[in-house]
């Protein structure tokens, strides 16, 4: 029940607040407050769960099965593990910061925007509980809506076409899934009789190699387009330089780690043959995406665009873990997306709150913010070194696992990544530079505000929670280990099939494989149907 | 009383944490006077501990204190532990004791900057001190890797502390980056050290070393240490990644001397040390080391000859100092280096803040040219001075003696009768530029007469540019308030202690390793051995991996033949250092016009010189700006704007043009998009399920 309780109450909150008139906008005041009840009651849930957890059981828990559409096996089928656990908190953890985040910066539809802020927290919570694929499908989908309104509605200038950009750059990834989710669930059909989206059933489908190869792909695309993998990457630098402060939050924040998510629970367990045989060239996108997303920030005039290309990168650097499937690379990964949502996000919100006040996000624009904003300088400086990965704070502990793990599956590799250690330093330093240090060169920067203590209430916890991440670790990596442990064991049991796979032929193979006729058709047909 | 370990750091911690919360509402007494307090406490525990250790039977020494797990994952585990030995017991006393001498110096130094800034000063110093203090303690590679990149961050800090001149931010980013190509060295150095061995603490490594037989060929192991050694050419400013460290002099002058002589850059040094036995186990890299080391402390020696900035010049005879660390750590005298790098600690920094009170004086110059007669006015610097510089040349029976003749003895004794050439050069090189130095700023005519800050900055800046300097010369340009424009004046007390405590150590600091040649029995050496031996839980196995140990028992074996070998060096060494002096002074004092003259007949080296062999500018040229130009019109507007955007954006458009058709489908409101998507999954599904 808490667990229904953790995205329900969002979903809730958001019922709540549409029922509130407020054509004339005067009860704006009231809406936000509302709205951050909720989010903050939301996440004590999530904290809640956190606790009762038990930490040393790679099962599911808080495990709630309800039959939905029993004719074609779907359930209401929500639990977790170590891993979206952790996912699950840090939702619940960045979505007040977002709502904090807009609290001056949104003056249009206010309710309308906490309404879909609510919503999305709903969708991303459900991303990560559920069990049914199907019921997982239709949560990624429900994501996007309010994603796309966040971006369309109270963006900037070019709002639509970055709007528009991102949500046809998902859903072709969506699609891709949706076809290979049907084809599990008609592939489980076809070897008991009976449909299901069980997750935890279709792991143990025996699948032919060949088939496998096309599923992975199918759901590889889509994550990979989330992630954002080289060179799928090209929506993110305009949803985020588009985006409210909030939606940058939580785009960076939460969404991104969907893609990767995915890869953890979907792509790799699902179709190990196919993953073990992919591995190396995902690996090789994601380190062409470390160092290419490091140069190309590098050489950013916009904040915005500077951090969203920073992301591309820093997510590189979860993909390769993911990728060395060992204990190691794949903890490093997903401490990684817990950092880098922590890092990112205060990235995001901290300028906004300089695009608040100034307008512009150009980095040309500012300079020597230090003299008349020196506590938003020292909030910017730690999120800064926390994302170039400082060690004792959030993002070392990440690269450093991620990194070490993918050592020992394939130095190679690591030589390349790593080069993302120093180009993190030169385009985030540079920035910090020409941003805070030197001369206030501009007379427009000469008065600005140092931090509110609104806006205190949103940067301290980022702040403290990088700290926290960077020294005590352990908090967070014991509770996935046994997690992960099981998706690597899993991962290795079926290495061996690699060598040995075709001549087994195992049931599945029997099947008629989902070929490429009709999935061109449905990929046809659910571009027809779905609009953009 | 291992319980105390941990304090050591702490204390500087908590001083970090209180000057930079509560600093800018405490007066300049309080957050000063409690970042020194701290420091000198963590002094008298250190001070505590290792008399402690020396109690102990010699390949007993060691405390540990294992804190808490930092980090755990599958078989990979790693330890917060602290570890004290006797290599940990010498650089702890170095850390703390000379740190707390540059904090008590630097509560006179930085008087003038306001309260707030004051306490921001000292939040940072505090901070690198306790970040040092971990590099020391950790007892594994992550824990050393937390400190080595800390003092790295609080070095960017403190050389751009004055955040209002580009020039200043840009050397803390220099320094920052180029030390980070060192650290992405290191991390590969790291995992490959796991992979091999399936731990980080370095004395399991050396455990597992010291069983197996010196690597030969460059195998993985060499590998695993050539990328440490190239992370430590970072840190400690050498071939090819030294160029940060004259920037570096951009910071106030106490953290000149702090972190960038007595300390920090001597980190790869220590590290060295602290891997002994694992670096003896590859000496393919050890010989890469010790050419490195020997080419670097003759280079940066050349440079310092012709500079005229009174801290670049000491910058660079520190990376020549450290050039002969790594020679002797190169050469497997690693009680050599660790001497060297504990000698020079004293006598580097009584130089560098004999400068910063010559700074102080003179209201933000820093050009010697703008010096000479200053002897007068500042004899406790005059004096202080030239007792370091003294000690630096290698004057017989001051600190440096001792410590630069042992290594250069240990290398020529190696067989390594090249290197000891190249490592004499460039002693006779240090020999002149410092008395080359001492003259210009202390003796003869004054040629500058105590200006005012600003007209010094113009001027040393326009001499600066004259030069082809990138960005001028950093200048410590405080406002004077208090003081009046006459005579300069000498060190305050508090500046003055610590010149007369460090000038006092540069003379004795040798004593503890007088070599058997002069009737002493080496006691620093002895002291050191066991921390450069196999861990003693490996056993028999220990005594053939004993570098330190060996060169010990060397020296009793061929007792005679040694003895008169290191004699003959000696002399050689002291009277290079007086002969360096002596031409120095004949140049200086007596025929200023030679070194013009000499400059103008070898007009084209003596620019190559001044323009420190325009590295920087190759490193510009070749790196910096094609990697800036390719990521901007290559990956940005060409990849990413042009060919992924263009793809998607082709694509988007033949779908806009085809869906003209379907646009009636499209009425713009949620629950139409909502219900049709809605309507695709069913179809689909029932396309699958009735086929």
């Amino acid at each position: 029940m808490l667990l229904t309780l953790s995205w329900t109450l969002p979903l809730a909150g958001a019922i709540l607040l549409a029922l509130v008139g407020n054509a004339d906008g005067r009860k704006d005041a009231m809406i936000r407050w509302v709205a951050l009840a909720a989010s903050l009651v939301a996440f004590a849930v999530t904290l809640l769960i956190w606790v009762r957890f038990d930490p040393a059981s790679a099962e599911f828990q808080f495990v709630e099965r309800v039959p939905w559409i029993p004719a074609f096996g779907i359930d209401y089928y929500i639990g977790i593990d170590g891993i979206s656990l952790l996912l699950v908190v840090l939702t619940g953890f960045l979505t007040p910061i977002a709502l904090l985040s807009s609290w001056e910066g949104v003056e249009k539809k206010v309710k309308e925007f906490s309404i879909f802020i609510l919503l999305l927290e709903a969708a991303m919570i459900g991303v990560f509980v559920s069990l049914d694929l199907f019921l997982f499908y239709v949560f990624w989908d429900a994501m996007l809506i309010p994603m796309y309104f966040l971006i369309g509605i109270w963006g900037y200038d070019q709002r639509i076409y970055a709007a528009v950009k991102f949500m046809l750059y998902t859903m072709a990834g969506s699609v891709l899934m949706l076809i290979a989710i049907l084809g599990l669930a008609f592939m489980h059909q076809e070897a008991t009789g009976s449909y299901s989206f069980d997750l935890l059933r279709l792991y143990t489908l025996e699948i032919a190699p060949e088939t496998q190869r096309w599923f992975f792909l199918a759901f590889a695309v889509a994550f990979a387009i989330k992630v954002p993998l080289f060179p799928f990457h090209t929506w993110l630098p305009d949803a985020h330089v588009q985006a409210p402060t909030a939606g940058s939050i939580i785009l960076a924040g939460v969404l991104l780690k969907m893609g990767t998510y995915g890869l953890v629970r979907f792509a790799f367990p699902l179709f190990p043959l196919a993953a073990h045989e992919f591995a190396p060239w995902i690996a090789l996108l994601a380190v062409i995406g470390i160092v290419y997303g490091a140069l190309v920030a590098m050489v950013q005039p916009d904040m915005k665009k500077l951090v969203a290309y920073s992301s591309v990168s820093h997510l590189g650097f979860v993909v390769l873990g993911i990728c060395a499937m060992n204990i190691q690379g794949m903890q490093g990964a997903v401490y990684q997306m817990l950092a880098h949502g922590i890092s990112t996000g205060g990235l995001f919100l901290i300028v906004g709150m300089l695009s608040d006040r100034r307008h512009t996000r150009l980095i040309s624009e500012f300079g020597g913010l230090r003299h008349v904003m020196p506590r938003l300088t020292a909030a910017f400086l730690i999120i800064t070194l926390a994302s170039i990965g400082m060690p004792a704070l959030n993002g070392f502990v990440g690269e450093f696992l991620t990194m070490l793990g993918a050592y020992l599956w394939d130095p190679r590799f690591v030589v390349v990544a790593g080069l993302g250690v120093i180009l993190s330093a030169v385009y985030m330093l540079t920035m910090f530079q020409k941003v805070y240090l030197g001369e206030v060169s501009n007379p427009k920067n000469a008065a600005l505000q140092d931090l509110q203590p609104r806006e205190w209430a949103s940067v301290l916890p980022l702040c403290a929670m990088a700290i926290l991440m960077g020294v005590l670790p352990s908090i967070f990596l014991a509770p996935m280990e046994p997690a992960v442990r099981k998706v690597v064991e899993r991962m290795e049991s079926a290495r061996p099939l690699v060598a040995e796979a075709s001549p087994q032929a195992v049931p599945a193979a029997a099947l008629p494989a989902v070929d490429a006729a009709p999935a061109a058709a449905a990929v046809a047909a659910a571009a027809v149907v779905q609009g953009q | 009383m291992t319980s105390l370990i941990p304090f050591i750091p702490l204390l500087p911690f908590a001083g970090f944490v209180v000057n930079a919360t509560l600093g800018k509402r405490l007066p300049k007494s309080v957050s000063g006077g409690l970042a020194s307090l701290v420091m000198v406490l963590s002094f008298l525990i250190s001070a505590y501990l290792v008399w402690q250790l020396a109690q102990m039977a010699p390949d007993q020494r060691l405390m540990t204190n294992t804190i808490y797990r930092w980090m755990a994952s599958g078989e990979f585990t790693l330890d917060v532990t602290l570890l004290i030995d006797p290599l940990a017991a010498v650089m702890l006393l170095v850390v703390t004791g000379i740190g707390s001498l540059i904090h008590i110096y630097s509560t006179a130094y930085m008087h003038d900057e306001v309260d707030s800034e004051f306490a921001r000063y000292f939040s940072y110093l505090n901070l690198f001190a306790s970040f040092m203090l971990v590099l020391v303690l950790g007892s594994s590679f992550p824990v050393l890797f937390v400190g080595w990149e800390g003092v790295g961050l609080c070095s960017y800090l403190l050389i751009g502390f004055w955040f209002k001149k580009k020039s200043a931010n840009d050397a803390g980013k220099k320094a920052f980056v180029v030390n980070r190509i060192g650290d992405y060295a290191f991390l590969l150095g790291m995992f490959a050290l796991f992979a091999l061995f399936g731990t980080l603490e370095v004395r399991g490594i050396a455990a597992q070393v010291a069983a197996a037989p010196p690597e030969t060929g460059f195998g993985l192991l060499s590998i695993a240490t050539l990328l440490l050694f190239i992370g430590a050419t970072g840190k400690s400013a050498q071939i090819p990644l030294y160029t940060w460290l004259p920037d570096a002099m951009e910071g106030p002058t106490p953290v000149s001397a702090l972190i960038h002589a007595a300390t920090m850059v001597t980190a790869g040094v220590y590290m060295i040390g602290r891997n002994a036995v694992l670096f003896s186990h590859t000496p393919d890299t050890l010989h890469i080391v010790a050419i490195v080391g020997a080419a670097t402390a003759l280079m940066a020696g050349t440079i310092g000859l012709v500079q005229n900035d009174i801290k670049r010049v000491l910058a660079y005879s520190t990376v020549s100092q450290l050039g002969l660390m790594f020679l002797a750590m190169g050469v497997g005298a690693f009680g050599a280096g660790i001497f060297h790098l504990y000698t020079h600690a004293f006598f580097k920094a009584c130089l560098f803040l004999g400068s910063g009170a010559v700074i102080h004086a003179l209201h933000g110059e820093q050009d010697i040219r703008n010096m000479g007669g200053l002897k007068k006015y500042l004899p406790v610097t005059y004096w202080t001075f030239v007792i370091g510089s003294l000690a630096l040349a290698g004057f017989p029976f001051l600190a440096g003696f001792f410590s630069k003749d042992e290594l250069l003895f240990e290398t020529f004794a190696e067989g390594h009768q090249i290197l000891w050439a190249v490592g004499a050069l460039a002693s006779l090189l240090t020999a002149v530029y410092m008395g080359r130095l001492v003259f210009l700023t202390f003796h003869g005519e004054r040629r500058h007469d105590a200006p005012a800050a600003a007209d010094a900055s113009t001027f040393a800046k326009a001499t600066a540019d004259k030069h082809g300097h990138a960005a001028g010369h950093g200048h410590d340009t405080h406002g004077h308030g208090g003081h009046g424009h006459g005579a300069p004046h000498d060190a305050p007390p508090a500046m003055a202690l610590a010149l007369v405590v460090l000038a006092i150590g540069s003379v004795a600091a040798g004593y503890v390793g007088v070599p058997a040649a002069l009737g002493g029995h080496n006691a620093l050496g002895a002291w050191l051995a066991p921390s450069f031996a196999a861990p003693v839980e490996a056993g028999a196995i220990a005594a053939s991996a004993a570098p330190g140990e060996a060169a010990a028992e060397g020296e009793e074996a061929h007792d005679a033949e040694h003895i008169a070998l290191e004699r003959t060096l000696m002399g050689v060494s002291s009277a290079i250092a007086i002969g360096g002096l002596l031409v120095a002074a004949f140049i200086w004092l007596q025929r200023r016009e030679i070194a013009d003259q000499m400059a103008r007949s070898f007009a084209p080296l003596h620019k190559l010189l001044l323009n420190k062999y325009y590295v920087d500018e190759i490193y510009d040229a070749t790196v910096v700006k094609p990697i800036e130009a390719v990521s901007r019109e290559g990956l940005w507007r060409g990849v990413d704007v042009g060919v992924i955007d263009g793809a998607v954006n082709g694509v988007g458009s033949i779908v806009d043009a085809s869906s003209m058709v379907l646009r009636r489908l499209q009425t713009g409101s949620v629950r139409a998009y909502a219900g049709s998507l809605f309507i695709g999954v069913v179809l689909m599904l029932g396309y699958y399920l009735w086929r």
